[in-house]
């Protein structure tokens, strides 16, 4: 899949986007962020507290039951401060 | 009909006023809004990032709406990105319609849902330190008010 991160999100990271394979059993973004968490401090600091985090999935807002597939786009976020 | 634009380069609200006047001489109300980049407590720059895509798929999803609710004649949305500067316009939202009502409604509504679901985040600069800006509750306020 690919994993887009946008704003402090990224600056967390270190990345505004990869490609990550879906770990086997993870089907929906709350387990996915529970498997970023463990890729390294960036990533613990980043999914740390996902109240403050907003999903899209392919493009669409999503709430974190979303369920995934090895293909999707998916991005983290935090509230979108535009207009 | 409904142009979308999302630019660095800065926008001339006359041109896009010209672009709603021109109906042949449907419209009889034209309404927009133009948000700048206000020098709040020594801001010196304000860099607007966004989700490509998304962001013009996000704006179109709702300018389809803002013509299902109201008869518009035309829509103009033009939001920029990059880093502008105090006084610089940052958005600019424009409609047209036979009757002011659905003009100003349809406004309203388009830069309320700009602002809590369209991907772009705002980054400010004062003194140097750089900071993200916080989503506000007033603004999830006025999006409720359309559901």
């Amino acid at each position: 899949m690919k994993l887009l991160y946008f704003a402090w999100v990224r600056q967390k990271t270190g990345v505004g986007e990869e490609e990550f394979a879906l770990p086997a059993g993870v089907r929906d973004v709350t387990a996915l962020i529970e498997a970023l968490r463990k890729r390294g401090a960036g990533y613990a600091d980043a999914f740390g507290n996902v109240s403050r985090l907003r999903c899209a999935v392919n493009q669409q807002h999503v709430d974190f039951a979303a369920r995934l597939g090895a293909d999707d786009e998916v991005a983290f976020f935090p509230p979108v401060t535009g207009g | 009909m409904t142009a979308i634009r999302v630019q660095a380069e800065d926008f001339d609200p006359a041109a896009e006023l010209a672009v709603l006047t021109a109906s042949g001489g449907k419209s009889g109300a034209l309404a927009s809004f133009v948000g700048l980049v206000r020098a709040d407590g020594g801001l010196t720059a304000m860099t607007i990032e966004h989700y490509p895509g998304m962001t013009e798929r996000e704006i179109e999803i709702h300018a389809a709406e803002a013509c299902e609710r109201w008869p518009l004649l035309d829509l103009r949305v033009v939001h920029r990105i990059g880093m502008l500067t105090p006084g610089e316009r940052i958005v600019f939202v424009g409609a047209s319609a036979a009757h002011r009502e659905a003009a100003f409604r349809a406004v309203e509504f388009l830069i309320d849902y700009l602002k809590t679901r369209a991907p772009f985040w705002k980054q400010e600069e004062r003194a140097g330190q750089k900071t993200w800006v916080d989503a506000k509750e007033t603004d999830e306020k006025a999006v409720s008010r359309w559901r």
